[in-house]
């Protein structure tokens, strides 16, 4: 079976589902959204706390209920949707094959594409965690579905390896379900999640995070029985001594997130080593024309706000795109991230192309107090912006004016860097 | 009174059960575990070694060969995933050239064919990625990988269809000579058996000992292991050994027949039978060792680490035989590598031992092939829609990491001696084996699990059977009401 749409979209999440609703806005009348799950909203299913949509609606929803304003949205008209679907493969020339119980195996042939796949958990044997391999590990979004979703607790005793925001946000919620949460281990000097969830699902329940320190072993052959956890130095090495036991039956994984871009690296889109996501321009677009990104596939984010505001610029660009609207290009500046900036998203900007405001997203690889971040145009700093304390868990973003590229004929490179005070 | 009972539901014990199926016999396989392959089988390099590294004249040697030659066909009939790619063993300096000819000489010498030494550019495209440090290595073209899973599970269903019976959960406890026959203790119950094949892996020792007077010792051999993702199973191209050095035996690098890069193992003599924990040290070692053969091999695309344990015995040979004082009480023990290769072989040989005490006529309703569970991941388009076509469950992809659908899934728990547990679903199917270790299906395969056992509750399924339950209870508010 074969069909054909101007856009695609490949995931129908918070990224798919604002893609889908800022390309139809923009005009495109021939949009699908493939959806691997029975049901749309992607992991937001999952996250029955609130703290969602501050930013877009001004209010503390709940997971689920961000989520329905976009499906409300999207289920409006003018977009098809594939549910219990699974992409297996997205060409370079764009041609999407997808499977379902439904439809069988069905090639899609669209004239743009919006890659919104989402991210994963980084499992355990990513981290080389020496021990036995007993039920009762999880990663913490797996238990997060099992206990919000199927209704069932996956451990009482708990000890929570790594402060990922997944992670902070079940320890609150396993130890709202009546279990007893030892305490949560991490690896960097620093917290990975939120401030707020720190605060909020740590702190307010007395549940110890425990910074520089990491697992070193798990005990139990058949279900966990115990873990061993350790101090570690400066370069992250258990310090010998300083081992401690928690006996628990559960250990609970939130080790980091990485962008599902497996069916990119089949269509040939180029990714990069930092966000593990596509390299896009300042259109969202990776380096196959037409192909667009955004979302947790393109980087991971804290916030889903953001999330929904990137993917409406990939929606409206595809848009743009397949209707043969976009300017002309007069060439990519490089974005260079250096000085404690990890990355910047894009990675790239042609002035012709760019919005009238474009928002840089980026990350800071430790965490520090009172430095400015600053924007170079070669050699000319442009932006220089207080920031009381920056940390690799807090996404930052920075706006670019297309005025003020255009004043700046000739330029070569934009630099990001911290800089002190 | 079984003709036979089979102590271990691993590779071995699995291919003695199907061998002697083809015979007029009453057999029974009793397993400790709630699957096959739950022991030595399921994590070892999962190799078939080609024979020139065990010494000539040794039964190692000699049943390794004659394995690696019924594989082929064997793996054909069960529907086992195999795969000839090669292997090299590499050396890294002059020193090692000699060393590297004696084990040319001992595999012609053990009937290994098409051996060479293969240097420079030669060496350079058969294997790309070796380290700049490579100078020659013994090609051997006749090794293999396996999917030692899917062989065990095959070889042990396709028995079942030629009427062995198994029982899992039920460990041997005791062994006795009563009135010419063997009765033979279990936590769930007294068997008797005419004879006895002792093929408990690392505790063949145990039940050997109860049975004998000439005891002997397996001394669990654990190797660690790094399973890579397969974004990284096409980093080498064959099974590539490293030559002993003074930093002691080498680690290997191979791809899997799932797709995935293997390294390992380590090799450390422990007195634990279940110490199959990894450990940091061990791990160190791979890291460090690894690049002496393979240059590059990208560790962050690293998915798991697992132990296994070898059935070493100070002999290190296989010991097949009737104990000479113990008539009827067949050991099939200190199966350490080779053993997975010779698994055939070794199948052969103790049903011929069986030949020798029961003297059974063989049948001619034997049931020689049997089918696997069709894999999607590696299937063309056609081929996948086809299956669609047949069974639309074939279109609900459960494990996104390695395109493993519904149907499979369903498969693998309704086959004959099919899975009751995650791990059994994975081994058979390799849904849970991808990059995301489980973490989005196994709420799904737990889901399917509780649907299509109706003996098992969604709280009720496990890791790996009794004891490693996934669920603890119900979310409060659910709490004695029906969470489904």
């Amino acid at each position: 079976m074969k069909a054909a749409y101007d856009i695609v979209a490949v995931g129908g999440g918070p990224a798919g589902l604002a893609a889908a609703i800022s390309a139809r806005d923009a005009g495109c009348g021939s949009i699908l959204v493939i959806e691997r799950d029975r049901e749309l909203g992607g992991i937001l299913n999952q996250c029955i706390h609130n703290g969602f949509g501050l930013i877009t609606f001004d209010e503390e929803l709940t997971g689920p209920e961000y989520a329905a304003r976009f499906e409300e949205q999207a289920l409006s008209g003018g977009i098809d949707f594939m549910l219990d679907t699974m992409v297996i493969d997205v060409s370079a020339d764009k041609l999407v094959t997808v499977v379902s119980r439904a439809e069988g195996l069905v090639q899609i042939q669209a004239k743009a594409v919006v890659l919104a796949m989402g991210c994963r958990e980084r499992p355990r044997g990513a981290l080389n965690i020496p021990g036995f391999r007993p039920a009762g590990i999880y990663s913490a979004g797996t238990a997060q579905r099992l206990v919000n979703i199927e209704g069932f607790m996956p451990g009482r005793e708990v000890v929570i390896l790594g402060s990922g925001d997944i992670g902070l946000i079940m320890a609150r919620r396993m130890t709202l379900e009546g279990a007893h949460v030892a305490c949560v281990a991490e690896l960097m000097p620093y917290s990975g999640g939120l401030k707020r969830n720190i605060v909020q699902c740590l702190d307010d329940f007395g549940i110890p995070l425990l910074l520089s320190h990491t697992v070193v072993r798990i005990e139990g052959q058949k279900r966990v029985e115990a873990v061993v956890i350790a101090e570690v130095d400066g370069r992250g090495k258990p310090i010998p001594g300083t081992e401690v036991t928690y006996p628990c039956d559960t250990l609970l994984l939130s080790v980091g997130l990485i962008p599902e871009n497996e069916l990119s690296l089949s269509a040939g889109v180029e990714l990069s080593p930092v966000t593990r996501g596509p390299v896009v321009n300042e259109i969202l677009e990776t380096n196959i024309p037409g192909i667009f990104a955004a979302g947790n596939v393109l980087h991971v984010h804290d916030l889903v706000d953001y999330v929904s505001q990137e993917a409406a610029v990939a929606g409206r660009n595809a848009a743009a795109f397949v209707a043969g609207n976009l300017d002309d290009e007069v060439g990519e500046i490089p974005l260079v991230a250096t000085d404690g900036i990890r990355y910047t998203v894009p990675q790239s900007i042609d002035p012709s192309r760019m919005a009238d405001e474009l928002v840089v997203r980026f990350r800071v690889g430790n965490v520090y107090e009172n430095r400015y971040i600053s924007v170079y145009f070669d050699d000319e700093r442009v932006k220089h912006l207080k920031r009381s304390i920056l940390a690799p868990g807090e996404m930052e973003q920075v706006k670019l004016k297309k005025a003020e590229l255009a004043a700046k004929p000739g330029l070569k490179t934009i630099t990001f860097k911290l800089e002190e005070a | 009174m079984y003709d036979v009972v089979i102590i271990g539901a691993g590779v071995s014990g699995a291919a003695a059960a199907r061998e002697l199926s083809k015979r007029r016999l009453s057999i029974c396989v009793v397993e400790r575990e709630e699957d096959v392959c739950c022991g030595t089988t399921k994590a070892n390099s999962a190799i078939v070694h080609a024979g020139f590294d065990a010494q000539t004249g040794t039964l190692m040697a000699k049943l390794n060969v004659r394995g690696a030659a019924l594989m082929g066909p064997l793996c054909e009939d069960l529907g086992v995933d195999l795969k000839n790619i090669g292997s090299l063993v590499v050396c890294t300096d002059e020193e090692g050239i000699p060393a590297l000819q004696a084990l040319l000489d001992r595999g012609i010498a053990n009937g290994v064919e098409r051996l060479e030494i293969v240097t420079g550019d030669r060496l350079r495209e058969l294997e790309p990625n070796l380290s700049d440090d490579v100078i020659a290595a013994l090609w051997a073209p006749t090794a293999s990988i396996v999917n030692p899973f899917q062989l065990n599970w095959a070889l042990a269903e396709n028995a079942y269809q030629n009427g062995v019976e198994f029982r899992f959960n039920t460990e041997v406890t005791g062994l006795e000579r009563v009135d010419g026959s063997w009765k033979v203790s279990t936590t769930a119950g007294d068997l008797s058996a005419r004879c006895v094949v002792n093929a408990a892996g690392v505790y063949a020792d145990v039940f050997h000992n109860m049975a004998c007077e000439d005891k002997f010792e397996i001394v669990p051999r654990r190797g660690q292991y790094f399973v890579l993702d397969t974004t990284a199973g096409r980093h080498v191209r064959h099974t590539v050994f490293q030559q002993p050095t003074k930093l002691g035996k080498g680690v290997l690098v191979s791809p899997t027949t799932a797709g995935n890069l293997l390294v390992g193992p380590t090799a450390e003599d422990i007195g634990d039978k279940e110490g199959t924990d990894t450990t940091a040290e061990g791990l160190a070692e791979l890291l460090a060792k690894s690049p002496l053969s393979v240059k590059n091999i990208p560790f962050r695309e690293t998915i798991t680490s697992f132990s296994g344990l070898r059935a070493h015995r100070a002999e290190h040979d296989f010991l097949i035989a009737e104990a000479p004082d113990a008539p009827g009480f067949v050991d099939c023990a200190a199966i350490e590598s080779p053993g997975l290769s010779a698994s055939p072989a070794i199948g052969e040989m103790v049903a011929g031992i069986v030949d020798g005490i029961l003297g059974a006529e063989m049948r001619d309703d034997f049931i020689a092939k049997r089918e696997g569970i069709p894999n999607v991941e590696w299937a063309t388009q056609e081929e996948w829609a086809a299956l669609i076509e047949q069974d639309p469950s074939y279109g609900r992809v459960i494990c996104r990491c390695r395109k493993v659908t519904e149907a499979q899934i369903v498969a693998a728990i309704h086959h004959p001696l099919g899975a009751r547990s995650l791990d059994g679903i994975k081994r058979r199917t390799e849904a849970c084996m991808g990059r995301c270790q489980a973490g989005f299906c196994t709420p799904k395969i737990m889901e399917i699990l509780d649907r299509e056992l109706a003996d098992l509750g969604y709280d009720q399924v496990t890791k790996a059977g009794p004891g490693s339950e996934l669920i603890v209870g119900k979310d409060k508010e659910l709490e004695g009401g029906d969470a489904r």
